[in-house]
């Protein structure tokens, strides 16, 4: 392998990982305070696209503007969605609330589909995102660059939050053992708010570089992500933050590992491949890479 | 100054499908005091301590501290009013380190950051387990575990500590040490202890005053030595424990 190659690589990876890795922490930080599974998620990411796209077709504000409304709304969605189907809820079975994570999410969408179009929309990209970046002797698009230096910022903010607030260590807490946390006098709704608030945060970002590789907004389009979440985080461990962030990369890895290897005629199957690689993980290892600490207890 | 409170429990009621667990009970403690709480296996106190900090609804009765019914609030507002507890089986935050454990406590009772992590750092030094601040908790001794939930329960500064088998799995040496630990607690920290335990050596020495439970009804309350030689409670525990 020469250096180019393996720069490419190095890049491929690193982008698409850092992409993947924001996914999971997504998921990973409902699933950590709530113990749900959140199916709606995939749609938080799919408001997100849907305003970058109508800000970006019918007005003229600057990008920065349209994408941090576009982050705030998948923030909206991540946060209405909690207070009105999941905190009813609370309490009841786990099964209960993932039921309702499955109709939140054929809501979003079915609503995408009648109040939009079920037609994919084209989402306008800034030029800046596209413009190549020279860097150790090949070209790459500046958003691969971005999306990896705003996942490391990303992941820095998160880890000072997680580990230095008042909130983030009573995060912590309720992700370990919740009953514990509440009877210690944190308060559920402000920690399980917070935890849809971030998720929605990560989806909005995530929106912004997804759309920006694909170029469009669909009513389904949330259904991708989401399988890349879920299978970052049986890969990395659901049960711990960082965990889900190795998922991210490790998948990245492998996908490209794979691009790479496989002979032309079988990448066709590379998500079959994939899809065993999973398997394989969920028979041999199905608490992922990283452990956390994973309690029984759970309130939702 | 010190500030006194009152924690009081009113004709509590609570019955599970017929089965009354805790049968109109009422007892009062002072800061200052140790009152044991105990019973044979079954007689209702594990009850009794899960009403008293909300984890279970309550069918009839009052609990109070001052003028506050703390049984009628959402079980996270509890610490706030005064009243935190340590579990049986212990329940740390095991990926997390001693000193953001305790730090947990005092933020859940709204303690600023900086206030809350120079409380648990002093409480961590003053149980003993300073030098462990940074450790996580799963790491811990079963000793040092219990200790670091007193520690825990402290950070919240609470005028009324419920201490539920704190001796639990401790050998005698440990008991002693927790003996010693609790003994002066009440006064240095202005504080009222509901201790629950088996182990009666423990119970004699610390408590200002027993109340015994069986059958979720209060079959004795009063001085120590009085309680041990009073016939229900001689028969309740089959002569054995007290003697």
């Amino acid at each position: 392998m020469n250096a180019q190659i393996f720069f490419e690589f190095a890049i491929n990876v690193l982008s698409m990982g850092s992409l993947y890795a924001l996914i999971a922490l997504g998921l990973v930080f409902v699933f950590g305070i709530c113990k749900l599974i959140n199916f709606a998620y995939g749609e938080f990411i799919t408001v997100g696209a849907y305003v970058l796209y109508f800000l970006g077709v019918f007005t003229s504000l600057p990008w920065p503007l349209v994408f941090l409304i576009g982050i705030l709304s998948s923030v909206a969605v991540g946060y209405l969605s909690e207070l009105v189907a999941f905190r009813p809820f609370r309490g009841r079975s786990l099964d209960a609330l993932l039921v309702t994570s499955f109709a939140v999410s054929v809501i979003l969408q079915r609503l995408f589909q009648l109040g939009i179009s079920p037609r994919s929309k084209a989402v306008p990209v800034p030029a800046f995102f596209n413009m190549n970046i020279e860097l150790f002797g090949l070209t790459t698009p500046l958003r691969n660059l971005l999306i990896i230096a705003i996942t490391v910022v990303l992941l820095l903010i998160l880890t000072v939050i997680m580990k230095y607030t008042v909130l983030g260590v009573a995060m912590r807490g309720a992700s370990e053992n919740f009953v514990t946390a509440r009877l210690m006098g944190v308060p559920a709704n402000l920690v399980i708010s917070v935890a849809f608030i971030i998720s929605g945060f990560l989806a909005g970002v995530v929106a912004i570089f997804w759309t920006a590789r694909t170029g469009s907004a669909e009513p389904l389009m949330g259904m991708s992500p989401l399988l890349i979440g879920f299978i970052a985080v049986v890969i990395g461990g659901m049960h711990s933050l960082p965990g889900a962030v190795v998922g991210g990369y490790v998948y990245a890895l492998i996908a490209n590992i794979l691009s790479l290897t496989l002979p032309t005629s079988l990448l066709s199957f590379r998500d079959a491949v994939m899809f065993a690689i999973v398997i394989a993980f969920l028979v041999l290892k199905p608490e992922g890479l990283l452990r956390g600490n994973y309690q029984e207890e759970r309130v939702g | 100054m010190k500030s006194k409170s009152t924690f009081t429990v009113k004709a509590l009621c609570k019955s599970f499908s017929g089965l009354k667990a805790v049968d109109d009970v009422s007892l009062r403690l002072e800061t200052g005091e140790i009152l044991g709480l105990i019973g044979p296996n079954g007689s209702g106190k594990t009850t009794l301590i899960n009403i008293m900090t909300g984890m279970l609804p309550k069918d009839s009765g009052q609990v109070t501290i001052d003028e506050h019914d703390i049984s009628e609030m959402p079980a996270y507002k509890v610490p706030s009013y005064g009243l935190v507890r340590t579990y049986q089986t212990i329940r740390l935050f095991k990926n997390l380190s001693c000193l953001e454990n305790a730090v947990i406590g005092a933020i859940g009772v709204g303690i600023k950051r900086r206030e809350a992590t120079r409380l648990a750092a002093e409480l961590l030094e003053e149980l003993g387990l300073g030098y462990k601040m940074d450790l996580p908790a799963q790491g811990l001794t079963f000793r040092d575990q219990r200790l670091l939930e007193i520690a825990r329960a402290l950070a919240a500064k609470p005028k009324f500590l419920l201490l539920d088998e704190p001796a639990a799995g401790l050998n005698e040496e440990e008991t002693d040490e927790l003996l010693a630990l609790l003994k002066p607690m009440p006064e240095n920290k202005n504080v009222g202890i509901i201790i629950v335990d088996h182990d009666m050596r423990l119970i004699m020495s610390l408590c200002n005053r027993l109340h015994v439970l069986n059958y979720g009804k209060t079959i004795a309350e009063g001085l120590p030595e009085d309680v041990r030689k009073n016939p229900e409670v001689v028969k309740a525990y089959l002569g054995s424990a007290a003697s």
